[in-house]
């Protein structure tokens, strides 16, 4: 039994489906992770002792701990305790708060490594601690981190393919019921891949016209 | 003690970084409309002397009044967040480094605090970015980037973003120092329309030519105490202390 491409038109909405899955999943997390990251970065960084303590415990969670376990406790656990959301929600939730975790690292050390003399010039104008941080050391550190952020966010894309175990029709699992009906694994999880090929470049250009933009103001 | 005071008054400042004591019971007072220099080497206390009268590096003990209030007031953390960002509203500084804001134009430079802090509008803050910068000779250079500046150029977008805030008083911290020779003068210049605008300012500085020429008095520091004050006249070219005379002798000899 040969390669038989000529079968996928058939499957192919499916497949895109799937595809805009995978893309809204992604998307959805990537912002999350991003603000989360930076919130998670403040919090680290300056947030008072009682709360940042239970902070690093989370924190610890999410980036000591495997992802899919991560998923399963958010979309299997929490209806233990009442919390009943929908899979694609605790999957967003889920890879979200995971990139957030690792995006906040980056952020740390971006915001240590601001010159001081930009939060002196700031705080001699008068603005509060709160308000130089805001409009001056965070968007300078958020800049520098744009690439390894970036790197971060293509690792989003391929670790969403684990959301699929708790049962959203992302790419993988898409391609995965394709078969199950066809009986054809290489032709539609090849095309998958190129799917995911494709979400991958689209994401790279994304971030080389980000960081075009803001490689001028530096 | 009177309760008549100066425009700005330091009363025995002392400051200790550990063990080191770098301010040493200074007290000092500025008239309104007055150009104080402070010179001496590195080392001496006189940029912390001029970053405690802000508040940016607090002194361990005494008093600074800007205006009649006090700036260093022992308040509770909060109050006295609100008070200090409110005393520094009011005073300018300049740094030897610029510490621009590169994420910005020079437009959103001047403009940034005035906006968050004066609750201005856009096209207010339009026409005060055009006038600050226009002031300093740079209306031409409103919408670049930091990066896109030269040296003494940034210097001169950074004296507008001071004075965009309307100060009552500006520092400049050696604010020359990082130029090269032939960017000095133009940052000068915008220094000497200021003097001439009566701005009360306080220049630490390692110009003496310059100080000489501006100042209505200089201050000579040496390991945190005020060796000698007096008019530019006197200080330089006929110092009463000898600390003094060996640091200008050092001085002129350094500038050949």
């Amino acid at each position: 039994m040969g390669l038989d491409f000529s079968i996928i038109p058939k499957y192919f909405d499916i497949i895109l489906l799937g595809c805009a899955w995978t893309i809204g999943i992604t998307l959805a997390a990537a912002i999350l992770s991003f603000f989360g990251g930076i919130l998670f970065a403040v919090i680290a960084l300056y947030a008072p002792w009682i709360i940042r303590q239970p902070f690093r415990l989370i924190a610890w969670v999410f980036m000591g701990t495997p992802l899919l376990l991560q998923l399963f406790l958010i979309y299997f656990g929490l209806v233990q305790i009442g919390i009943d959301l929908p899979a694609f929600v605790a999957g967003i939730i889920g890879l979200g708060l995971h990139f957030a975790v690792y995006n906040s690292e980056l952020i740390q050390t971006a915001i240590l490594s601001v010159d001081k003399g930009q939060m002196e010039a700031a705080r001699t104008l008068g603005l509060s601690r709160p308000e130089a941080l805001r409009k001056v050391v965070i968007p300078q550190a958020v800049r520098a981190v744009i690439p390894p952020i970036g790197n971060n966010m293509i690792a989003l894309l391929k670790d969403s393919a684990l959301v699929s175990v708790i049962g959203v029709s992302e790419l993988t699992l898409s391609a995965q019921r394709v078969i199950g009906k066809t009986y054809r694994p290489f032709e539609f999880y090849l095309l998958a891949a190129a799917f995911y090929y494709v979400i991958n470049l689209a994401m790279e250009w994304v971030q080389r016209r980000i960081e075009r933009r803001i490689s001028i103001s530096r | 003690m009177t309760n008549q005071k100066s425009f700005v008054e330091i009363r025995h400042a002392q400051k200790s970084f550990g063990t080191v004591e770098v301010l040493k019971d200074i007290s000092l007072s500025v008239e309104r409309g007055q150009i104080v220099g402070i010179i001496g080497s590195s080392g001496s206390g006189k940029s912390t002397l001029l970053r405690a009268i802000n508040d940016l590096d607090p002194l361990s003990d005494g008093e600074v009044w800007l205006d009649g209030v006090q700036v260093n007031q022992k308040l509770p953390h909060r109050q006295y967040e609100k008070h200090i960002n409110q005393m520094r509203q009011q005073v300018g500084m300049v740094f030897q480094h610029f510490n621009l804001f590169p994420h910005m134009t020079a437009r959103e430079n001047v403009t940034m605090a005035p906006l968050m802090l004066k609750g201005i509008t856009k096209d207010e803050a339009d026409k005060l970015a055009e006038e600050q910068l226009d002031h300093v000779g740079m209306l031409e250079r409103i919408d670049y980037y930091p990066s896109q500046l030269s040296g003494g150029q940034k210097q001169r977008v950074a004296i507008a973003r001071a004075l965009a805030m309307k100060p009552k008083l500006m520092l400049f911290d050696e604010a020359t120092s990082a130029l090269d020779p032939e960017l000095v003068e133009e940052v000068n210049q915008v220094m000497r329309k200021l003097a001439k605008e009566q701005m009360t300012m306080i220049i630490v500085t390692h110009e003496m030519d310059f100080a000489a020429s501006v100042c209505d008095r200089v201050l000579f520091m040496d390991q945190g105490v005020v060796v000698e004050e007096g008019p530019p006249d006197v200080l330089f070219k006929n110092p009463s202390q000898a600390r003094t005379r060996e640091f200008l002798r050092k001085h002129l000899e350094g500038s050949k």
